[in-house]
């Protein structure tokens, strides 16, 4: 049998018996996913940060532009909390959008380096779309708290979620920043472990381990 | 409708007629309308892997120059309403249950439901 093959009746089987009858060390692909500008890359290098092996892993870029990520980036982290392991390949995606203008970069950039980030921006959030549906086994959603969750690209993305049965943690992230609001996003996602925090600031990124390692390991 | 006439074609897509269809045939028709600058309304909507594959297909349809994506609009809930924001959206039989209005983008300024009973939708003029 290919080693594809069995990865697929791995994870159809995996829809109907918990996870943890796989716990024989293999990492699990867990996506870090939201819209852009979220914190998504924060949160990827401040779990690599305290977590990668190599200490000269290299971190994913971040920026205040949106569609900085153009590309999913996995790397390896073992997680170690409450004697537990676990070996996780954490995937950071682009922020999901359903609309790309190159106009949007005009203010930062010339007309052809902004057609050049549109191009990377859609492809990336094709590419994240594609991960979500085919090749991740959790996902840690990352939501900017300063923001209204309420928005068409969560509800959209959370449906996705639900309907593959993928096992999520909600970061409530930047809640080191004025108008941060997890409230808002606790009543946004009624139905989900949400963790408040700032992956920036690290305030609390304790709590996201603990979630982490209890959901996925 | 006539290229000079103003205003905004809607198109809706009735559940007779999108249950004939396949999930790509459907993204196809409402990416075709879409592209056009027309409203499309479906009133069963998406289910959610439909929505996953209409948004990776919309993202490879883009152009700089004449297409720059979609909204997905789905009428207003509060989270106060029981089962919470999000279940009301996604709906009981994996989202396939909700009427939905997909746009080209910034087309629809507001997508609104009264008491689950009167429906209004808020398009951009031009």
């Amino acid at each position: 049998m290919s080693q594809h093959m069995f990865d697929g009746i791995k994870k159809a089987v995996g829809k109907v018996l918990p996870m943890s009858l796989f716990s024989d060390g293999e990492p699990k692909r867990i996506g870090i996913y939201g819209p852009p500008n979220a914190g998504k890359s924060t949160l990827t290098n401040q779990i690599i940060k305290d977590w990668a092996d190599d200490e000269d892993e290299d971190l994913v870029d971040t920026s205040e532009l949106e569609h900085e990520t153009q590309k999913a980036q996995r790397k390896s982290v073992t997680i170690e909390r409450n004697d537990a392991t676990v070996n996780l390949d954490v995937v950071d995606t682009p922020g999901v959008t359903t609309e790309v203008n190159y106009e949007d970069f005009m203010e930062d950039m010339d007309k052809e380096d902004a057609v050049d980030r549109s191009r990377g921006a859609t492809e990336g959030v094709a590419e994240a779309m594609h991960w979500l549906r085919e090749d991740v086994d959790g996902v840690i959603y990352v939501i900017d708290s300063t923001k209204d969750p309420f928005t068409q690209v969560n509800t959209m993305l959370v449906g996705i979620i639900e309907s593959q049965d993928l096992p999520a943690v909600v970061l409530a992230n930047k809640t080191d920043l004025d108008g941060s609001n997890v409230q808002r996003v606790e009543s946004a996602f009624p139905q989900h472990d949400v963790v408040a925090g700032s992956a920036k600031s690290g305030e609390n990124i304790g709590d996201l381990y603990d979630e982490i390692a209890e959901k996925f390991g | 409708m006539s290229e000079t006439t103003p205003g905004v074609q809607v198109d809706v897509f009735s559940k007779a007629r999108t249950d004939e269809l396949t999930s790509m045939e459907k993204i196809r028709c409402i990416l075709d309308s879409v592209k056009e600058g027309n409203v499309v309304v479906l009133s069963a909507g998406l289910s959610s892997d439909e929505e996953s594959r209409l948004v990776e297909k919309t993202m490879s349809e883009i152009n700089p120059d004449n297409f720059t994506g979609i909204e997905i609009k789905r009428p207003n809930r509060t989270p106060s309403q029981s089962g919470g924001f999000f279940s009301k959206f996604v709906g009981s039989d994996d989202g396939g249950n909700d009427i939905t209005f997909v746009a080209p983008a910034d087309k629809i300024e507001e997508v609104d439901a009264e008491d689950g009973e009167l429906l209004s939708a808020l398009l951009h003029g031009e």
